[in-house]
């Protein structure tokens, strides 16, 4: 995955997306909530990038973020060579095609009153001159690429269950053929029996069209089955980054360690065996984060400078970034807070 | 855990209808089973399998219409509880019976304070005075692990986090003592880190009070770290019951062999491929004359379209729903 000749397509540097709070009779504003507060990661082309954290912890809005679904407060994304963060919105419409979403909730990202063969052409019509009975092929051809039987082209969305609901959500994305998909939470809302369905549909769908995928989930193991290298964000921050069998096995920030030690085992005889970690409290409010590092307040392995001083987000290994204070700073990355432009191995 | 002994709850034949403008659902088809005290028993099924609605309607918590309990009994406490009058039943609710939510926002009252609405059943049920009641209070919350108890009393829903107010859920049902704690879904909607302090709280409270729990979930990984005993829903029925450790082991099931295949897990060995339950659950739109999952089973044959599987046993406290012997890879001869 990391040889060197692979090129990011995705590039993320200090990205921050606040939101501004308005207290008063006057709306005056009196602080912000720090939803994304710097943060910086590369997708690389044709791979997945699994974006974990609990909720709140930013991951959605990173994703919404990074295709630019708001106005980001500072930092660049750019994606396949064009930095989107500061495009006028007839440049930012002329790239859209290129990066598109999958959304959590199928029910509510599909119009009730269009068919499915109009929610499956709308961005045809909107960015395509092709003619009528071409859409009508396009959208015949990506229904059966997405396992939906064509004669269901004139139906509503209520019609549908969830599981396919959410693969015409799949198609609608696949229209303009993008090269990059941002996947919100596809699968939370499916039962266990069905997401199994949409995760192997997704990667056949990668296969297939050459797809990069920003898999945001708070489903620890089905990222780990799906995604080549994991992020893992808390209140507003990556706090660790790694390839994905590295990050499972051996987890080094404390947060993802007690994140991993959290997730159920679904087999009784290994339960006993793993050593659970029980994080006292809950998240901080991202309006009012904590001094030093965000996770001083529940971290099992807190020291004095956590509290002060917050930790620079560097590369400890090849490949393995992390921000905490268990890691000292190596000289290379001169207390930088991006990401090393190339990973390449020494 | 559980002591053998006579079951506290017994639940025999239970049918659940629902009326809607498109038929009849059957949503709990003859549904039967026990559970013993200081029992763990956890309920595992997809939505739609009837797990909620089976605990709901046993507790007579259906709206009704559309809801309508057609059979069965539910022995509880020496009466049958689905023909008790509604006085009775209201005494065992929340006083014999506790319940705890899925969803801790909607389940509490945002209007009134938290203290208030834990005094609320020490009141009614117990006969407590209001200092009583507060002072049990404070002592329950404090059981369930909310740090400064006697000053939250006076807070609302809205200024405790989700896992907090899960926590008063919970506070609230083990308010008198109940004998039996159903918790539906009490977990699904908090993050992982918080489901992890709630499965321990949930374990240290019932070594602390011994009271009999049934937890409904559709996480088999929840299952597996807290029941005793797990039963296994789908198409409105049980389908497989085993104690947990046998379930996970010998699952006879084609259904739960299937679950457990598709969900993948976050240590060993790393599937390629993810293995998938082709098509959808059912929609149970009649009572059932023929096996809910067979259209979807890889082992299906002719009987199982004609009939529908009772439950057999296979040994070891373990019964499964199916005419297909998971042991001799064969039909079984019955």
């Amino acid at each position: 995955m990391l040889d060197g000749v692979q090129k990011p397509l995705v590039s993320v540097r200090n990205l921050k997306m606040h939101f501004p709070i308005y207290t008063g009779l006057l709306r005056r504003r009196t602080g912000a909530v720090k939803a994304v507060d710097g943060v910086s990661f590369d997708i690389f082309e044709g791979e997945t990038l699994g974006l974990v954290g609990e909720s709140g912890c930013g991951k959605s809005t990173c994703g919404r973020a990074v295709l630019r679904l708001y106005e980001l407060t500072d930092g660049s994304v750019t994606i396949d060579g064009t930095d989107i963060a500061s495009r006028s919105p007839e440049d930012l419409r002329r790239i859209r095609p290129t990066m598109q979403m999958v959304f959590q909730d199928p029910q509510a990202s599909l119009n009730p009153r269009m068919t499915v063969q109009a929610i499956i052409q709308e961005p045809l019509d909107e960015h395509t001159t092709l003619s009528r009975a071409e859409k009508m092929e396009k959208v015949g051809a990506l229904m059966d690429a997405v396992g939906l039987n064509r004669r269901f082209a004139g139906r509503y969305p209520h019609a549908f269950s969830g599981g396919q609901r959410q693969r015409i959500g799949i198609a609608r994305a696949l229209a303009l053929n993008p090269k990059f998909i941002v996947c919100d939470e596809p699968i939370a809302a499916l039962d266990v029996s069905i997401q199994a369905q949409v995760v192997n549909l997704l990667e056949d769908l990668q296969e297939e069209f050459g797809l990069t995928y920003l898999f945001i989930s708070h489903d620890l193991s089905m990222v780990r089955h799906i995604a080549d290298r994991v992020a893992v964000m808390y209140l507003g921050k990556i706090v660790e980054l790694a390839g994905r069998e590295a990050l499972f096995a051996d987890p080094l920030h404390p947060y993802t360690k007690a994140l991993l030690s959290a997730v159920p085992e679904p087999d009784p005889s290994r339960t006993g065996h793993t050593e659970r970690i029980i994080l006292e409290g809950d998240v901080p409010s991202p309006a009012n984060p904590p001094q030093g590092c965000n996770f001083c307040t529940r971290c099992p392995e807190v020291m004095p400078v956590c509290r002060e001083v917050e930790p620079d987000y560097q590369e400890v290994r090849p490949g393995r970034f992390v921000a905490c204070h268990l890691y000292p700073t190596t000289q290379t990355s001169a207390g930088s807070t991006a990401a090393p432009e190339v990973s390449e191995p020494t | 855990m559980p002591d053998g002994g006579s079951p506290v709850l017994s639940v025999q034949d239970l049918k659940t209808v629902f009326k809607t403008r498109g038929g009849e659902i059957h949503a709990v088809n003859d549904v039967s089973f026990d559970l013993a005290p200081g029992e763990l028993l956890g309920v595992v099924g997809e939505s739609g399998s009837g797990k909620s609605v089976t605990m709901m309607s046993l507790l007579g918590l259906l709206p009704s219409p559309p809801a309508d309990v057609r059979g069965g009994t539910v022995m509880f406490d020496g009466q049958d509880i689905l023909r008790v009058d509604a006085d009775t039943l209201r005494r065992i609710r929340g006083a014999k019976i506790g319940f705890v939510f899925q969803d801790p926002m909607t389940s509490l009252n945002p209007v009134f304070n938290v203290g208030f609405q834990i005094m609320e059943p020490l009141r009614k049920h117990m006969g407590l005075d209001k200092r009583a009641a507060a002072q049990r209070a404070v002592e329950l919350l404090e059981l369930v692990g909310i740090p400064d108890a006697s000053r939250r009393m006076t807070d609302y829903p809205h200024q405790f986090s989700g896992g907090m107010r899960q926590r008063v859920m919970i506070a609230i049902a083990l308010a008198c003592d109940p004998q039996v704690l159903i918790a539906d879904e009490p977990t699904t909607a908090l993050d992982v880190t918080i489901q992890a302090q709630i499965l321990e709280l949930m374990k240290e409270l019932r070594r602390k009070l011994g009271m009999a729990v049934i937890w409904i979930t559709h996480d088999l990984g929840v299952i597996a770290g807290i029941a005793d005993r797990v039963i296994v829903m789908y198409g409105g029925q049980i389908v497989e019951q085993a104690p947990v450790r046998e379930l996970f082991s010998n699952p006879q099931h084609p259904y739960t062999r299937a679950l457990l295949k598709t969900i993948p897990s976050i240590s060993g060995e790393r599937a390629k491929r993810l293995t998938i339950i082709q098509g959808q659950p059912p929609i149970m739109g009649a009572a059932p004359t023929a096996c809910p999952f067979r259209d979807r089973c890889d082992v299906a044959f002719g009987r199982c379209a004609r009939e529908n599987p009772p439950r057999y046993d296979v040994g070891r406290g373990h019964d499964a729903a199916c005419f297909y012997d998971a042991d001799t890879g064969g039909p079984r001869i019955a």
